[in-house]
């Protein structure tokens, strides 16, 4: 059995993630290593995932860490009076 | 989230702030700042709205805490509380039913990528330059809600198919479907771009 492209996009995330039963992981595997398509795609996905999981991107606020500590703060010292 | 937590004894933590020593609750949530400022901005998509959300959200967790059972990780739960607050203001802001618009109700289509014939790796010092950053994030806060937030609790912040399952009611298959989604839609979304970012030359002339 040959895979088409669009199969194998389908398989993509499975074949990054290592969760491919290993029948479908070398058929996909053939795929791979004759299309040049299919590559591109699979790398390009890759590597989009490892820039976002990059603590980069989504970064705090500046100011973001002082001012929920000050507000915790508050909440924090009121809960000490009330129990006092 | 990373690992760090991993030397810190969370319980201990959380029995000597419910026993007084309330100031300790300042440690316990540091690791966590970043994991809920990042699933807040997921739903709320405006900066000072996320940082309202997570406020509210850690101090209701200060507020609830004798209610925690350790049945989950602690970040497991402070990400569900984020996730009902988050949700509750959408609700009142009227915004879910306009977000609701742009979710594609049928999940099994395909999704076909960006083709290309090669890629270029691009390194993760590109992510120095502001503009690179700003692209992937906009490109996630693109995504319909339903991929946006299981992208990002499962590929931003690590957690695993079966706590992301939990953290939001879906079962594990579905998680896996739509993880699967969201990446091909951030593939198709992103690749032509950052190629198109991507120096024929060195980094290091780039800096
Ligand atoms: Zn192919």
């Amino acid at each position: 059995m040959v895979l088409e492209c669009k199969h194998v996009w389908d398989y993509i995330s499975g074949y990054l993630d290592n969760t491919l039963p290993a029948d479908t992981l070398r058929l996909v595997q053939e795929h791979l290593d004759h299309c040049e398509i299919c590559s591109a795609v699979l790398d390009s996905t890759r590597n989009i995932l490892i820039l976002t999981a990059d603590d980069r991107v989504f970064e705090l606020p500046l100011g973001f860490s002082d001012r929920l500590h000050a507000r915790l703060d508050e909440e924090l010292n009121n809960r000490m009076q009330t129990s006092e | 989230m990373n690992g760090s937590e991993s030397h810190r004894d969370e319980s201990k933590m959380i029995a000597a702030i419910l026993g007084g020593d309330t100031q300790l609750f300042h440690d316990l949530i540091r690791p966590y700042e970043r994991t809920v400022y990042v699933m807040a901005l997921s739903f709320m998509r405006n900066e000072s709205e996320a940082e309202d959300v997570s406020q509210e959200a850690f101090l209701q967790a200060f507020r609830k805490l004798d209610c925690f059972r350790g049945e989950s990780k602690f970040g497991t739960w402070l990400i569900s509380i984020t996730l009902n607050e988050a949700r509750g203001r959408l609700r009142r802001n009227k915004i879910l039913k306009m977000d609701s618009l742009d979710e594609p109700d049928d999940e099994d289509g395909h999704i076909s990528p960006a083709l290309l014939r090669d890629w270029k790796e691009i390194p993760s010092e590109a992510l120095e330059r502001k503009e690179m950053q700003q692209l992937l994030e906009s490109a996630v806060s693109e995504l319909p809600l339903i991929y946006r937030e299981t992208f990002l609790l499962r590929d931003v912040e690590e957690l695993s198919v079966a706590e992301t399952a939990e953290l939001l009611s879906i079962s594990i298959s579905l998680v896996k479907v739509r993880l699967h989604r969201a990446r091909m839609m951030l593939q198709r979304s992103l690749a032509a771009r950052l190629k198109a970012m991507n120096p024929k030359r060195r980094w290091f002339l780039w800096s």
